[in-house]
Order: structure tokens, then C-alpha cells, then sequence
């Protein structure tokens, strides 16, 4: 890492530092509940960044990929699985033994028995990757339109699912769902004597996926990412297998969705068709375009800035409507970003950036 | 021996037959030019050779293995590369890294290391860099690294283009109209270039519209008319062969 | 299956069908002028059946829909000036974002002024238990409306691009707008006159199937997708072949109803016919490469 990108980092951690350091002084912890969830919306979003900004591929369906990792997760760490114990299922046996489910009481004092949250994670992750091979592939043959309308109706389809299925709660979605303990004393949940740990857990993930985002598109595979971008035909003469990059990245910044959708779960301790809907992942998009598309900084700090406020309900009731109206504001006048406004450009020393 | 053989290679837009039943072949370490009016198919015939477009029918046998329907990055990989008419730069790169992205297939690493960063990854940067100054340098253009290369004079974006398609040593550098837009002194610098390639081992086929360069450097001729083969040879038996000279002429 | 239910399901798939053409000849005519894929289409349906409600309440129907279709138009072009005229080689993602975010707008603005409730123009004649027998099954008056004006509809449009003058110069600036720019048709009118028409065609269809589906802020997204499954599978561009297509689609859906198939998932049915024809014939199922190549109304 070069020296430019440590102290931006080291900037970062003590950014999140301090806005901790001053809720606490200021009485006014109850932020940091949002801040978590938004830092947790964050690392879809630098995902998004990455295959919307390097690799020019649009996708207008990630909130489904955040709903497949939350949904699988929550799914499987609330299924009690004691009754098929006891009626002797062998699979259940097999995991029992190998201590991969977890005995915990529900609400109602029932026992539980149910999928160890790790467990639940890597299947929600090997799902995850599973379907977007599956649409990815057929999928990011297609240029403009056809991606957009594609990943849409990708979209659509996981907002349908997950509301019309019975075991995925239909229209009440998954409640209840129990903490996701990373490592012992680390819990992602939803206590409030939890939170400044939850804050923190939250803010080491999102940086750690920046910081390999951002090695990535430093490396090789980043320059051959924005070659693509550039000059399709020139960078598949240079040797780069430009399908198979597409495909991974667009597969890595779904498994980047499906932990924001994991630990976001666990975290508030439900999901709702909601967080599926295509609304959401237009906002995701537009995020990403205020940030500037190919800029994970712009991706970071819009996404921070905007979804705390929503989350703040700053919006009200024109919510989406505000992002309808940014998304708009932003493509007519300012394709760039708006990081990059000329002002800003001047600022900078007028650096120019890729497109 | 030839290193590259095209053999009734054929393709069609719609009603245009805009190769046609073409065959020819290219010797190891030869300067073979391909000429022939505006809208002959020789952008055509490159784009068959490299994979960017699929062909209707015909092989094309490189080192004597079949290379039709392989996708252009594989072709690439097999030690074809080549330059574009329009000149085609990365937009938003240097001049160094758009060599850079030349060297993607001397290089290794991938999506794993280079979200890690791993050392051998750093190393490998450094050596990636440290050729792509060199090809940059060989070219007389290393002042210009790190200046955007779409924001390049003309001249200095095709030597950016030449370093970029030298960068993955090939065997065979295929150049579309690498002249095209030069001066005279420009278009002389290219040919002692091409010249110096040439002696470095690799084979070039070549397609330009400025016939002195043509006659000057290649060493055998191929021409082309509405997607024809019209005549084959030396530099001086294409002077003197009337077919062509009709067709340069009647244009 | 009886020929009963059978003739019951064919003309509730012909129905549908007809409507998801409409809204992809909406996508093609857009599409054509402009290679824009106008992701608002769906709101055009929304607007014109919302605001024909609204007219009706005191206007007489017919004079409540034709004026809700000129609103509609109006707001097309007045989409399209403000949003899109001005832009100066606009990349497709950006137009892509652009409409995107108009759909929203448009959706929103609905939802302020309308609220989310569901509404109905009444049934054009008779109501709804009135029905009509052919071929033993009982067909609501309003289907046949619904084809009627549907099936108007097309022929007026092809008539329109074949034989007036504004619909000639539309067709030559989608099949070569530089040349047609040379021959003094002012393209950017054009594209204008698209978005008009468009959106006119499309509150032309979300009027007449309101008395029978119901209107609603949100009901563009799911049309807009099936309009656009509809022109891909005629091949993007090509109407004539998008009305075929949209009576497949249509019956499809139907019959997957009637062999039991969940509700829920009628629209996971679109989608993946969408994402199979993306997959193996993105020119479509009824043209081949080289015809996806010259745009035709
Ligand atoms: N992608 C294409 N689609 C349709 N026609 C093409 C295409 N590419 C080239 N052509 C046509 O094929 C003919 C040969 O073009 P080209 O190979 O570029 O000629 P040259 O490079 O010899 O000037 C021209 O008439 C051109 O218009
Ligand atoms: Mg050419």
C-alpha cells in the first residue's frame, strides 16, 4: 500500500473514532444505532461501486443479493430444527454432532435448536455466489438496456419470492433473529449495552472491505477492469478475458451485498420483503452515481451521508422520491459525481479521473 | 516456413461480401503488407484474424494450429497482437499504464492477490511497471508516461499504441494503417520502427495506405479490391502488375 | 379442459397480451427514434388510468379518457424536453439512469396525489357481472373494449408511420437520423413527437384495462417489465412482431393460472422468459440478426 492510501485510511479510522468519542460526550449514543446500519448499507454499496464505476456494468438488482444473504441467514438461524431431531432426520443428526447447530430458548420459552449462525452465514455466502454465477453468466453478455432490464427483473423476481414463500414470513418477513457471535465477546445484535461493540464491528468490516476493494483496483485486475471500461475491444486485444472479469467482479460485489445483508440481519434482528424491493436497489444505484461511479471514496461517503439520513427519516415521506430526484439532478448535471463538479475539479488541481 | 496461412477465409454483411474467399500467407520474420482502396476489407480481414468478428467460412492456421473461433483474448494469448486504425487508447489512463494493461498477459496475478495485496503481487507491479517504462523508453516517448495518453499528440498515441501492443512479446504484430494521420516525418519514424521490430525477430503483417512506406519496408504485398485478392508479391512486381495498377488508378 | 374454460383462459391471455403489446410498442417507438429504452413506460399506463379516474368524476367517461391521453402526451413531451432534449451525446447508462429516475418521480408524484389506493374506471358498458357468451365462455363486455381499441390502436399506428408525412419523417430518422437530419427533418422534434405518442399510446392502454385490472401508483414497474420482455421477444424495435408476442406471453400467463400455477409468481414467469431469450436469441424470437439491424416500426 502506497503511502497516499494509508494515511486516507488512517484519516477513516479516525473519523469513526471520533464520531463515537463524541456521541459518548455529547449523550447522544443513540446515533450510533444508525451509523451501524448505515455502515453496514456502506459495503453494498462500495460492492455496487465496483461493478457499476470499474467495471461499467449496471445492476439494478442487488438489493435481491442483499435479500439472499439476509433472508438465508435469518431463515436458517430461526428454523427449529429440534423436531426433525427428534424424528430421527439424519442430516440434522449429522450437524448436531458436529456441534454446528446451536440449543438456545425462544421468547416463549420454547427450546430451540437451530443452525449455527457461522454455518448460516457460509451457506448464505456460497448461495449467494452460486446464483449470481447463474445469472451473471448469461447476463453480462448483454450491454446496456438488456443488463439493466435484466438485473431488474432479477430483482423482481427475489421481491417476489421472498413474498409470496410461507417459510420466508411472506409479507411480515423474519423476525426474531438471534445474534450472530463472531468471535467470542463479539456479537452482531441488536442490544443496547452491545452497541459501541456493535458500532465498531460494523466499522472494521466496512474498512476492511474498502481497503481490499480499493488494493483491487490498484492491482492488475483493476487496471484490466477499467481498460474493460474503456475500450472493450482494445483490452480483449490485450489478452484480458473481459467476460470472466465482469463475471467475478460482479460475483464479488454480490458477496459484498450478501454480508451487508447477513450482518445487517443480525444485527436489527429481522428482515422484510422491503429491504428486497427494486426501490431499493435503485437507491443503491444512485448512491453509487452521486458518489461519482468510479470513485469507492465517492461510493463511501455519499452511502455514509445519505443513508444516515434517510435513516434519520431527514426525508420524511419523499424518501424515495428524493432519490428519484438526486439520481435525476446528478445524471443531467453532474454525470461525474459530485465530487467532481468543475469547482471541485479545480480544487483538486483539475485531476482527471476515468469516465 | 509461414508462421501465419489464411486459407479461402470468407465473410459477409448482410449483401456485402466484404472478404471474399481470401487466402495468402504470411513467412516467419517477413514484412507482409496488405493494401487496396477504401472499404477493400482489410479492417475486415484484421478483425477476422484477431477474433473481433467471427468469420463466415475459411481457416486461419497460426503456427500452423487452427486460431478461427477463438475469442480475441485467446487469440491474444497465442502471441497475436495488434494496433487499430482508429487509434484506440485506454480513456482516463497514462501512457504507462496503458502498457501496462499491455502486460496483462505477462503477468499473473489475479482477483484473490489483488484484493490482498500479497508481496509477490507488489513485486510483480514493480516489474510490470518497470518493463512498461522500458517499452516506453525504446519508443522515445517515456518523457510522457504519465500524462493521459487520449490527451497525446497523434504521433505520440501510436507510439503509446505500438509500445502497448509490443508489450506482450508477440510473434506476429498486426498494424492497421499505423501511418494514418502522420506527416512524412512522422510516417518515416514509423517505418524505421517498424523496421527495428522487424529485426527484433517478430513478424509483421501490415495494412497502410501510404505506398512509399509500403513499397519501402515490406518485403512481400498482398492486395485486396472489394474484399478480393487481386495480386500477390515483391514490392516490385506489384509496381508493375497492371490490375492494380488499374485499380489505383480507376480510384 | 373443457372448451369452456379453454376460449375463458385464450381470452384473458389476448387481453393481457394486448396491453403488454401496447406498452412495447410504447418501448419500440422510443426505442426507435432514439435507442433509448424508456424505463418511465410503465408510468405512462399508471398516468393516463389515474388521471381518466380523476377527470371522471366530472367529466363523462369518454371525455374524462381522451383528455386524461392528451394530459399523458402532453406530459411525455414534456418529459422528454426537459429531461432529455438538451443533452449532448448522452451515454446509454446515463439515459438508462435518467428515465429510471423519471419512473420513480413519476411514482412518487402519484402516490402524493393519489394516495395508494386502488382505483377503477367504471366499465365502459354494462358492469361487472355482465358478460357476453362466445365460444361457451362468459367474456365481460369490457374485454371486448379492450381488444377493440387495442387492436384500433395498432393499425392506426402502422397506418400512421406508412402514410402520414409526420410518421414518414419519424421512420427515417430511426432508420438513419444523419441522413435524415440532411434532408432537413429536425431529429430532435422527432424524438419529442416519440415520447408524445408513446406516452399517449400508453394512457390509451392503461384506460381502457382499468375497469378490469384496477389502477394504482405502483402498477408501471410490473408492465414496464412485461412491455419490455414482450419487445425483446419480437426483437427490440419491431411492433408488429412485439403484438405476437405479447398474445404469447399473455396466454402463457393465463394457462400457467389455469394449470394451478401460484399467483405469486405470475411475474417470475415474464422475468424468466426475459432473462432465457436475453440468454439465447437477444434478437428475438421472431426476427434474426440481420433484421434486429434495421429498425422498423
Ligand atoms: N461491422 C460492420 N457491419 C457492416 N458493414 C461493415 C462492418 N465493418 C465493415 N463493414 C463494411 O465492409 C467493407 C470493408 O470495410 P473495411 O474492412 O473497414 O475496409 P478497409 O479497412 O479496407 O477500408 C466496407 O464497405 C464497410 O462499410
Ligand atoms: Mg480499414
Amino acid at each position: 500500500m502506497d503511502l497516499k492510501k494509508i494515511t486516507s485510511i488512517a484519516l477513516l479510522i479516525t473519523l469513526v473514532v471520533g464520531i463515537q468519542l463524541t456521541t459518548q460526550l455529547t449523550g447522544t449514543s443513540y446515533y450510533l444505532t444508525q451509523l451501524t446500519m448505515t455502515m453496514y448499507s456502506c459495503l453494498l454499496i462500495i460492492g455496487l461501486c465496483l461493478v457499476m464505476g470499474y467495471a461499467g456494468q449496471i445492476s439494478l438488482g442487488h438489493a435481491g443479493f442483499f435479500a439472499i444473504g439476509g433472508y438465508t441467514s435469518a431463515a436458517l438461524t430461526t428454523t427449529n430444527l429440534l423436531e426433525a431431531l427428534e424424528r430421527g432426520s439424519g442430516c440434522v443428526g449429522l450437524l448436531n454432532k458436529m456441534g454446528l447447530l446451536v440449543s438456545s430458548t425462544s421468547l416463549f420459552g420454547e427450546p430451540m435448536l437451530t443452525v449455527h449462525p457461522w454455518l448460516a452465514c457460509l451457506l448464505a455466502i456460497a448461495l449467494t455466489v452460486l446464483v449470481a454465477f447463474a445469472i451473471g453468466i448469461p447476463v453480462l453478455k448483454l450491454k446496456g438496456h438488456y443488463l439493466a432490464m435484466a438485473t431488474l427483473g432479477f430483482g423482481i423476481i427475489i421481491y417476489r419470492i421472498v413474498l409470496a414463500v410461507a417459510f420466508l414470513g411472506e409479507a411480515d418477513g423474519i423476525s426474531d433473529v438471534p445474534g450472530f457471535t463472531l468471535l467470542p465477546g463479539l456479537t452482531v445484535n441488536g442490544d443496547i449495552g452491545n452497541r459501541i461493540t456493535n458500532y465498531y464491528i460494523a466499522a472494521t468490516i466496512l474498512i476492511i472491505g474498502f481497503v481490499l476493494l480499493l488494493n483491487l483496483i490498484d492491482s492488475r485486475v483493476g487496471r484490466a477492469l477499467r481498460a474493460i471500461h474503456g475500450a472493450e475491444d482494445a483490452a480483449d486485444a490485450m489478452g484480458i478475458n473481459t467476460a470472466r472479469y465482469k463475471l467475478y467482479t460482479f460475483v464479488i460485489s454480490a458477496v459484498f451485498a450478501a454480508v451487508a445483508g447477513i450482518l445487517l440481519t443480525h444485527y436489527t434482528g429481522g428482515i422484510s420483503p422491503g429491504d428486497a424491493g427494486v426501490m431499493k436497489s435503485v437507491r443503491y444505484v444512485a448512491i453509487v452515481a452521486i458518489g461519482g461511479m468510479a470513485s469507492l471514496w465517492g461510493a463511501l461517503s455519499m452511502g455514509g451521508l445519505l443513508n444516515f439520513l434517510s435513516l434519520r427519516g431527514f426525508f420524511g415521506s419523499y424518501d424515495d422520491a428524493f432519490f428519484g430526484a438526486i439520481l435525476i439532478l446528478i445524471m443531467l448535471f453532474a454525470p461525474q459525481g459530485i465530487l467532481r463538479l468543475s469547482l471541485w475539479n479545480k480544487f483538486k488541481g483539475g485531476k482527471k479521473e476515468v469516465q | 516456413m509461414s508462421l501465419l496461412e489464411i486459407n479461402d477465409l470468407n465473410k459477409r454483411f448482410g449483401g456485402l461480401h466484404a472478404v471474399n474467399s481470401v487466402s495468402f500467407a504470411v513467412n516467419q520474420g517477413d514484412i507482409k503488407a496488405v493494401i487496396g482502396p477504401n472499404g477493400a476489407g482489410k479492417t475486415t480481414l484484421f478483425n477476422l484474424i484477431c477474433g473481433a468478428l467471427p468469420a463466415d467460412s475459411g481457416s486461419v492456421l497460426f503456427n500452423g494450429g487452427q486460431i478461427l473461433g477463438y475469442r480475441p483474448f485467446q487469440i491474444a494469448t497465442t502471441g497475436i497482437s495488434r494496433t487499430f486504425q482508429n487509434i484506440k487508447m485506454f480513456p482516463g489512463m497514462t501512457a504507462l499504464e496503458n502498457v501496462m494493461v499491455g502486460l496483462h498477459t505477462k503477468s499473473r496475478s489475479g482477483f484473490w492477490s489483488g484484493m490482498l495485496h500479497l508481496p509477490f503481487t507488489r513485486h510483480e507491479e514493480k516489474k510490470v511497471r518497470r518493463r512498461a517504462l522500458e517499452l516506453l523508453e525504446l519508443l522515445d516517448i517515456s518523457a510522457y508516461a504519465d500524462v493521459e495518453a487520449a490527451s497525446l499528440a497523434f504521433g505520440q498515441q501510436r507510439a503509446v499504441e505500438f509500445a502497448r501492443a509490443l508489450a506482450s512479446d508477440p510473434t506476429l504484430l498486426l498494424l492497421d494503417e499505423p501511418a494514418a494521420g502522420l506527416n512524412i516525418y512522422e510516417t518515416a519514424e514509423v517505418a524505421r520502427l517498424i523496421t527495428k521490430i522487424q529485426q527484433q525477430g517478430i513478424t509483421v503483417l501490415l495494412v497502410e495506405h501510404d505506398m512509399s512506406l509500403v513499397m519501402d519496408i515490406s518485403d512481400e504485398i498482398v492486395v485486396l479490391s472489394f474484399g478480393e485478392h487481386i495480386a500477390e508479391g515483391t514490392p516490385s512486381e506489384i509496381q508493375h502488375n497492371k490490375e492494380v495498377i488499374q485499380i489505383y488508378l480507376g480510384e | 379442459m373443457s372448451l369452456e374454460l379453454f376460449s375463458q383462459y385464450i381470452f384473458a391471455g389476448i387481453t393481457y397480451g394486448i396491453i403488454y403489446a401496447i406498452v412495447a410498442i410504447g418501448f419500440n417507438i422510443i426505442y426507435n427514434t432514439t435507442g433509448i429504452i424508456n424505463f418511465a413506460q410503465g408510468e405512462f399506463v399508471m398516468l393516463g388510468g389515474m388521471t381518466a379516474i380523476s377527470l371522471n368524476h366530472f367529466l363523462p367517461l369518454p371525455l374524462a379518457i381522451i383528455s386524461a391521453v392528451l394530459f399523458t402526451m402532453l406530459m411525455g413531451g414534456l418529459i422528454e424536453i426537459v429531461f432529455i432534449r438538451w443533452l449532448q451525446k448522452p451515454s446509454v447508462l446515463r439515459l438508462i439512469i435518467i428515465t429510471i429516475g423519471i419512473s420513480i418521480l413519476s411514482r412518487e408524484a402519484a402516490l402524493h396525489v393519489w394516495g395508494d389506493s386502488v382505483r377503477a374506471l367504471p366499465y365502459f358498458t354494462g358492469n361487472v357481472v355482465s358478460s357476453v357468451d362466445i365460444l361457451g365462455a362468459s367474456i365481460s363486455p369490457q374485454v371486448l373494449w379492450v381488444l377493440a381499441i387495442c387492436y384500433c390502436l395498432v393499425i392506426i399506428l402502422s397506418l400512421f408511420f406508412k402514410f402520414t408525412p409526420l410518421g414518414r419523417e419519424m421512420q427515417a430518422c430511426a432508420a438513419n437520423r444523419l441522413a435524415a437530419t440532411l434532408c432537413g427533418i429536425n431529429a430532435k422534434n422527432m424524438v419529442t413527437f416519440s415520447f408524445m405518442l408513446s406516452a399517449a399510446i400508453g394512457a390509451v392502454a392503461g384506460c381502457v384495462v382499468s375497469p378490469i385490472t384496477s389502477s394504482q401508483y405502483d402498477m408501471g414497474t410490473g408492465l414496464a417489465i412485461k412491455g419490455f420482455t414482450v419487445a425483446v421477444l419480437g426483437g427490440l424495435g419491431n411492433s408488429m412482431a412485439a403484438v405476437a408476442a405479447g398474445l404469447l406471453l399473455g396466454i402463457i400467463e393465463a394457462f400457467s393460472v389455469g394449470i394451478g400455477f401460484p399467483l405469486a409468481f405470475q411475474d417470475a414467469i415474464a422475468i424468466s422468459i426475459l432473462l432465457i431469450i436475453l440468454f439465447v436469441r437477444p434478437h428475438g424470437l421472431f426476427g434474426n440478426k440481420e433484421a434486429a439491424g434495421l429498425k422498423e416500426f
